[in-house]
Order: structure tokens, then C-alpha cells, then sequence
């Protein structure tokens, strides 16, 4: 087998070997931007589906409401692990990371490809517990993406949640393993002479948020498997008639979902970093500052997960250390924003498509961050807990400012990961509409949930048609946004312009701009020296 | 790109004057929300009125904190472009402003944590019960019952859009409203059946998840008369948004001819009742199988 046309093609294999077989960095960080691209518009399609579903009270387009239930569950768990995560953390983690700190590759080639493959298997699961019975009388998995038992045990017997839980795990698995090879990675192969402290901050978020994918998914995987064993093998975990408890459920999904939440953005925080610093031609403002409120931000993310859980009848001096808890996370994040404002100010700022997208993202996360502090007080939060409000709070915090910061990377490291150019005029077009899009989209769920409109709901009563109507047109519009960002994807690669090896000038400083674009296959055979 | 950011600047002007609106109170009818509702449903007991007053005040304090930073994104955006600044400074460090921006947020969370810390523990300050209601969540109805009266229980379920009488609202009147006094202490027992629910009536202020084998104690004091009505506000399966609640609150003179009417109308339990609990207790037994 290992032939001499193995060891000839050992430097660059070509075709479905290239990338079903790949333990090349860039190749299974492309594989990652693609899934993520097909996540994203799966993920995408279906709220719109919802968002036309509620443009108007009744009925329309769902022929009931457990579907309209299981396409809520799909858009959340798709969004978190199968768009954002494989972008931020496996996209461009994997293509960037080993380019900045001087690295030839991942530590682990191999493990990387199979963190790569465990996600498409994981989709397919998770996709076909749509078409499988769930609830008596139901397909799919209608119970959200947070899972609550028993909704997701004896109130959903069928296998669709069996499906969902096996996606959850292998999604999880890949996410541990890719976690263990970034922390060898930078921990290990950075260039000489790249202290910690001279680490760009694109590697630290990625660091942290390792650490945070390390500590936080093995107690989903536990809180899953209990699931799993009281839903087949008559164990009670969940169940009180057996002894168990709904609400310890609800602690462990939490002590996972919040570090989650803080996974899919800090990535998002990382990059925003470079594109600020590169597009203003100055450096990062207070570097040490922004790595450790980074660590700050991933270190309290652990001990605050029950501000999710205010109504769940938790004791007051519980819901007391949880609001004092979660208010702290204000103040590094202030440190971030403030930070980056800093960093533009006194620069010479150029408003290419990169930068436009990163002053969406800072105002996007303030926005969603100040509502933050809202539903942090366990005394407020009791009036909005489970309302549109907490949509509209989140989407502007982990999805659009996830999102933004997504595309601020994509069109940065766009012509470096492809070696073309995009349209500067397609990328801010891009931008304005779907700035115009999510802003309409989920600046009224606000007034929504003030007023009372529970979140999860496919049907709500005529007095909240004014805003949803509002809403769903805004979904629409960031549709074509969409579409826009397809076209220009697809008229980047058809015009070919080639970008150079540093297409931003003097402000872009990471070893990855001393890299021709696209990179050659293996870099860094010397490694650079960083004084 | 300055033209661009006039857009950012027109939808600044929209959102303050949005969240400027939100904090008047709303003139909307009792108990429901109103269409363009920005705010609050109107507050019908003391704890949903220090709930609006603390949320005005962060309303107030997060506006501000977000016009700051908006007005700061704009300045650099004009002031430090590269046409108007094009020689970039090297500043990376200013200790005095980094402590600035960190003790200064600290005070401010500090100033939010007292009223806060006061409204948390008003809701769990309960004083004696005048009349205790238990409220079970059922796929996908409530079932009430008044302890203090023998074996007065009912269940509540949705009104289907042909059933609902002029002037009550879709997916919100039930066939029957939980009946409770003005001016009094209700205590208010929740727990559920089969899923976790959750019960709110937004104007008094409350919300509580009914867990299945925990029963949670909230209260309220309704001081005014009217139909109050909320949903059920955790995920509970298929129509979760299909089984509403509506609290009846009434003088004392009409709680206590309703308490009369309802000891019999219930305790004669038409079959349809019947029915629904034998469901019930089968879910039940399948649960506990």
C-alpha cells in the first residue's frame, strides 16, 4: 500500500483523499468554513420559516404547532453547533491559529481530521430526528434547545430525542478533541520567542475558549447520558417518582450552556482585536488588559449558570449570589468595548468591510450586553424570564454579535485564506442590509417581551401582531442579506483578483500576513524568530 | 463611509425615543397587552409596581450606557478616519483611563445591586396568606385548587376562537378564571403533572415554573378588580401556547357568592371533568410506571 505513488503524493494530496483523508490545518479549516456555511443556511431557512409563521397571529404556514416547536429546537442547536462554533472555533481556528503563533500545523493532525468528521454524522443525526415520532402523536424534538426533562423524557417518547441526544454527543466529542489539540498547539508550538504575553489575541480567545469547550462539554455529555439511561433504561436521574429531580437538569445543561454562550463569542472577541488594530494602523490598546478580561470573562462564566434558572424555584440566597455573580461579568467585558474604542482612537481608521463589520459588532454586543445587566437582577428578570425580551437580549449578544464578528474575519482573512479579493462593494452592501435586517428583527422582540409575549410560541394573541409583523420583515430582509454575501463569495472566486500576501498595509502585524495568499500548502519550514 | 454612519445614527435617534417611550407607563387595558405595546403591562400589585420602577431605572441607566458607547463609535468614525487623522498615534497604554474604566462600571453595578437586592427580597418577603390557590400544570390546561375550601378544584382551558364571547381575548380567556379577592394576600401554590409549566400574570408581577414533584409558593395582592390574564411561560410541549391563565380578581362580597356558586358547580363535576382527570391520572401512572 504505502507505494511509491503514496510517498510521492505525501506533500500534497489531491482530490477526495486531499479532504476526507486531510491532517493539513488549512484544509480542515476550509472543511469547517463549508459546513458552517451549510449549517448557517439550514440554520438560516428555518427561522425564516418561523419568522413567517409569526408575521401574523393564526396559523399559517405550520400544519402544527409541534413542527413549528421542532424548528425552533433545530434553528437553536444548529445555530450554536453547527454554524457558529465550527466557524469561529473550528474555521478559523484552525486556519489561523498555527499561522499566527509561527506553527508549521496542529499539534494533532490526525485527531483534527476526526474532530473534523464527527460533524457531519452529527448534523445527519440531528436532522433526521426531524422525520422520526417524538412526542405522542409528533415528529421531532419540539422541546428547545435547552432539553428541559421531562419534556425531553417521558413527555417525548419517541426516538427523535434519542437521535437529537447521539448529535449532541458527537458534536461534543469533536468539540473535547479539537479543545485538546488547540491547547497543545499554542501551549507547545508557538515560534520562538513568542512568549504567552506576546501571543496575538486571536490565539488567546482561542485558548480560553479551549478551556472553556474542555471543562464545560463533558458535563453536557453527563447530563445527556442521564437522559439518555432515564428515556431506556429505567433509570430516574430526572424523574421524581423515582427520586430524581427536573431541576438538577436543569443545573447541569446550564453549567454547560452558559461557558457555551461565552465559547461561540469569545473567538469573536479575539478576531475584532486584529481587524480594529490593522484597519486603524494602530496597535491593540491595553493588550494585557484584553487577554485577561478575556480570561476573566471565561473564568466567571463558570459560576453564574443559574441566572438562567430564576423562576425555576431556586432559594432566594441562591438567586442573590447568581445576580451578584453574573453582574461582575459587566465589567470585564466593559474593559473589552472600551478597549477596542481605545484602540481606534487616535488611529487613521480605514473603512474597508472588515472594519465596518466591527463597529456593527461593538454596537450589536453593547446593545445585547446592557440588556445583559437587565436580566442578571433575579427581580426583574421574574417579568421578562422566558419572554421575547430574552430572544432579543441574546440573539444581539450570541448570534449577532457572533455573527458580525464572523463576517468581520470572514472578509479579513478572506483574500488570505482564498488568495482573492472580495467586492468591497458587495461586503458593505452585505453589511447594510443585514445591520438594517437584524436591528428591525430584534429591536422589537424587546417591546414583545416587556409586553408579556412568551418566547417558543407559534401562536400569540392578536395584541402582539404590531411588532412580530415589524420582525418578520426584518427577517426577510436579512435573507437577501444572505444572499448578497452568496454572491459575493461566488463573484469573488469567478473574478479571481488576486490579493497579496498582506493586503491591509502597515496595521496588519500577525505572522500571517508574512505568508503569500492563499499560504503554500506547509509553512513555515523555518520557523520565524519573534524578537 | 461618514455618510454611512448616518444610517447608525438615524436608528440611534429611533431606539432612544423607543426606549424613552417604554419607560411611560402604558395606557393599556387591564391585565393584557396592548398592539405596539412598548413597556410594561399597567402594574396591579406592589411588587409589579417596584418591578417597573427598578426596570425604568436601568432602562435609564443601560440607554445611557449604550448611547455613550454609540456617540463614541460615531466620533471615532469621524474624528479619526484617515482623511481627517491620517497619522496614526501609538498609544497602547493610559492607566489612569483603564482604571477609570473599570472602577466606573463597578460603581454603577454597585448603585443597580441595592434596589435590586430590595425588589428580590420584597418578592420573597410573604406575608399571611388570605387565601391559598394551588395551581397544577396539565398538557395542556391548569388545574385549581382552593385548599382552604374542602375539595374545590376546577380545571381552565383555553377558549377555542368560536367559544370566546365578545371582549375576551384570543388565546388568553379560559372557560374558567381563577376567582380571587381584592386587597388580599393570595398565596399561590405551583406545581404540575406531567411537563414543566410555568405560571405568570405579568401584571401582578409574578412567574413560576410548575416543576412535577415540587410545589412552589409565590404570592400577590391584586388592588384592583378586573380580568388578568398570562401564559404559560415554559416550554411545555405541542400547545404550549394554548394554555393560558386568567385571574378574575373580584370584591370580597362577589368572592365569597362565587366560592358558593363554584361549591356546587363543582363538587356535581360535569363528566367532562371526569374525563380529563382520568387522563391525567393515567399520564400519571404511565409516568410512574
Amino acid at each position: 500500500m504505502a507505494g511509491k505513488s503514496a510517498a510521492a503524493h505525501h506533500d500534497h494530496p489531491t482530490g477526495l483523499k486531499r479532504f476526507l483523508f486531510s491532517t493539513n490545518h488549512k484544509d480542515i479549516g476550509s472543511l469547517y468554513l463549508i459546513f458552517a456555511l451549510i449549517g448557517g443556511l439550514v440554520g438560516g431557512l428555518m427561522s425564516i420559516g418561523m419568522r413567517m409563521e409569526l408575521q401574523e397571529p393564526g396559523m399559517q404556514f405550520f400544519s402544527n404547532p409541534q413542527l413549528f416547536n421542532t424548528f425552533t429546537t433545530a434553528h437553536g442547536l444548529i445555530m450554536v453547533f453547527f454554524m457558529i462554533m465550527p466557524a469561529l472555533f473550528g474555521g478559523f481556528g484552525n486556519w489561523i491559529v498555527p499561522l499566527m503563533i509561527g506553527a508549521p500545523d496542529m499539534a494533532f493532525p490526525r485527531l483534527n481530521n476526526i474532530s473534523f468528521w464527527l460533524l457531519p454524522p452529527a448534523l445527519a443525526l440531528l436532522v433526521i430526528s426531524l422525520f422520526v415520532p417524538g412526542p405522542p402523536g409528533g415528529y421531532g424534538v419540539g422541546g428547545g434547545w435547552t432539553i428541559y426533562a421531562p419534556l425531553s423524557t417521558s413527555g417525548s417518547p419517541g426516538p427523535a430525542m434519542d437521535f437529537a441526544i447521539l448529535a449532541l454527543h458527537l458534536a461534543g466529542a469533536s468539540s473535547i478533541l479539537s479543545a485538546i489539540n488547540f491547547i497543545t498547539t499554542i501551549f507547545n508550538m508557538r515560534a520562538p520567542g513568542m512568549t504567552i504575553h506576546k501571543m496575538p489575541l486571536f490565539v488567546w480567545s482561542i485558548l480560553i475558549t479551549a478551556f472553556l469547550l474542555l471543562l464545560a462539554l463533558p458535563v453536557l455529555a453527563g447530563a445527556i447520558t442521564m437522559l439518555l439511561t432515564d428515556r431506556n433504561f429505567g433509570t430516574t436521574f430526572f424523574d421524581v417518582t423515582g427520586g430524581g429531580d427536573p431541576v438538577l437538569f436543569q443545573h447541569l445543561f446550564w453549567f454547560f450552556g452558559h461557558p457555551e454562550v461565552y465559547i461561540i463569542v469569545l473567538p469573536a472577541f479575539g478576531l475584532i482585536s486584529h481587524v480594529i488594530s490593522t484597519f486603524s494602523r494602530k496597535p491593540i490598546f491595553g493588550y494585557l488588559g484584553m487577554a485577561y478580561a478575556m480570561a476573566a470573562i471565561g473564568a466567571i462564566g463558570f459560576v453564574v449558570w443559574a441566572h438562567h434558572m430564576y423562576t425555576a424555584g431556586i432559594s432566594l440566597n441562591t438567586q442573590a449570589y447568581f445576580v451578584a455573580a453574573t453582574m461582575v461579568i459587566a465589567v470585564p467585558t466593559g474593559i473589552k468595548i472600551f478597549s477596542w474604542i481605545a484602540t481606534m482612537w487616535g488611529g487613521s481608521i480605514q473603512f474597508r468591510t472588515p472594519m465596518v463589520w466591527a463597529f456593527g459588532f461593538i454596537f450589536l454586543f453593547t446593545t445585547g450586553g446592557v440588556t445583559g445587566v437587565v436580566l442578571a437582577n433575579a427581580g426583574v428578570d421574574r417579568a421578562v424570564h422566558d419572554t421575547y425580551y430574552v430572544v432579543a437580549h441574546f440573539h444581539y449578544t450570541m448570534s449577532l454579535g457572533a455573527t458580525f464578528g464572523l463576517f468581520a474575519g470572514w472578509y479579513y482573512w478572506f483574500p488570505k485564506i482564498t488568495g482573492y479579493m472580495y467586492s468591497e462593494f458587495i461586503g458593505k452592501l452585505h453589511f447594510w442590509l443585514s445591520f438594517i435586517g437584524v436591528n428591525l428583527i430584534f429591536f422589537p422582540q424587546h417591546f414583545l417581551g416587556l409586553a408579556g409575549m412568551p418566547r417558543r410560541y407559534a401562536d400569540y394573541p392578536d395584541a402582539f401582531a404590531g411588532w412580530n409583523y415589524v420582525s418578520s420583515i426584518g427577517s426577510y430582509i436579512s435573507g437577501v442579506a444572505v444572499l448578497v454575501f452568496l454572491y459575493g463569495v461566488f463573484m469573488a472566486f469567478r473574478r479571481k483578483e488576486k490579493a497579496a500576501g498582506n493586503p491591509w498595509g502597515e496595521g496588519a502585524t500577525t505572522l500571517e500576513w508574512t505568508l503569500s495568499s492563499p499560504p503554500p500548502f506547509h509553512q513555515f519550514e523555518r520557523l520565524p524568530r519573534i524578537k | 463611509m461618514a455618510n454611512g454612519f448616518s444610517g447608525a445614527r438615524i436608528f440611534a435617534a429611533f431606539s432612544a425615543l423607543a426606549l424613552f417611550l417604554s419607560a411611560t407607563p402604558a395606557l393599556a387595558q387591564l391585565g393584557q397587552p396592548r398592539n405596539w405595546q412598548l413597556g410594561f403591562q399597567e402594574a396591579v400589585t406592589p411588587i409589579a409596581r417596584q418591578i417597573g420602577e427598578f426596570h425604568n431605572f436601568l432602562l435609564i441607566l443601560i440607554t445611557a450606557v449604550a448611547l455613550f458607547v454609540l456617540g463614541l463609535l460615531i466620533y471615532v468614525a469621524l474624528r479619526f478616519n484617515d482623511r481627517a487623522n491620517p497619522k496614526p498615534s501609538k498609544t497602547t497604554h493610559h492607566t489612569l483611563l483603564e482604571v477609570a474604566w473599570t472602577i466606573i462600571p463597578i460603581l454603577i453595578l454597585a448603585a443597580i445591586s441595592v434596589p435590586s437586592f430590595r425588589l428580590l427580597f420584597a418578592q420573597y418577603d410573604f406575608p399571611k396568606a388570605d387565601v391559598t390557590v394551588k395551581a397544577i400544570g396539565n398538557q395542556w390546561y391548569w388545574t385549581y385548587e382552593y385548599p382552604d375550601n374542602g375539595d374545590l378544584t376546577f380545571d381552565a382551558v383555553i377558549l377555542e376562537d368560536d367559544e370566546l364571547k365578545p371582549g375576551q381575548p384570543r388565546l388568553l380567556a379560559t372557560d374558567n378564571d381563577v376567582v380571587v379577592p381584592v386587597n388580599k394576600n393570595i398565596h399561590m401554590l405551583i406545581t404540575a403533572s406531567d411537563v414543566i409549566h410555568n405560571w405568570t400574570i405579568p401584571a401582578f408581577g409574578v412567574k413560576v415554573d410548575a416543576v412535577p414533584g415540587r410545589i412552589i409558593r409565590t404570592w400577590f395582592r391584586a388592588e384592583k378588580t378586573g380580568v388578568f390574564y398570562g401564559q404559560c411561560s415554559e416550554l411545555c410541549g405541542q400547545k404550549h401556547a394554548f394554555m393560558p391563565i386568567a385571574v378574575r380578581v373580584v370584591t370580597d362580597a362577589e368572592y365569597a357568592s362565587w366560592l358558593e356558586k363554584a361549591k356546587k358547580e363543582f363538587a356535581s363535576a360535569p363528566s367532562g371533568e371526569d374525563e380529563m382527570a382520568s387522563e391525567n391520572s393515567s399520564r400519571l401512572a404511565e409516568l410512574t410506571r
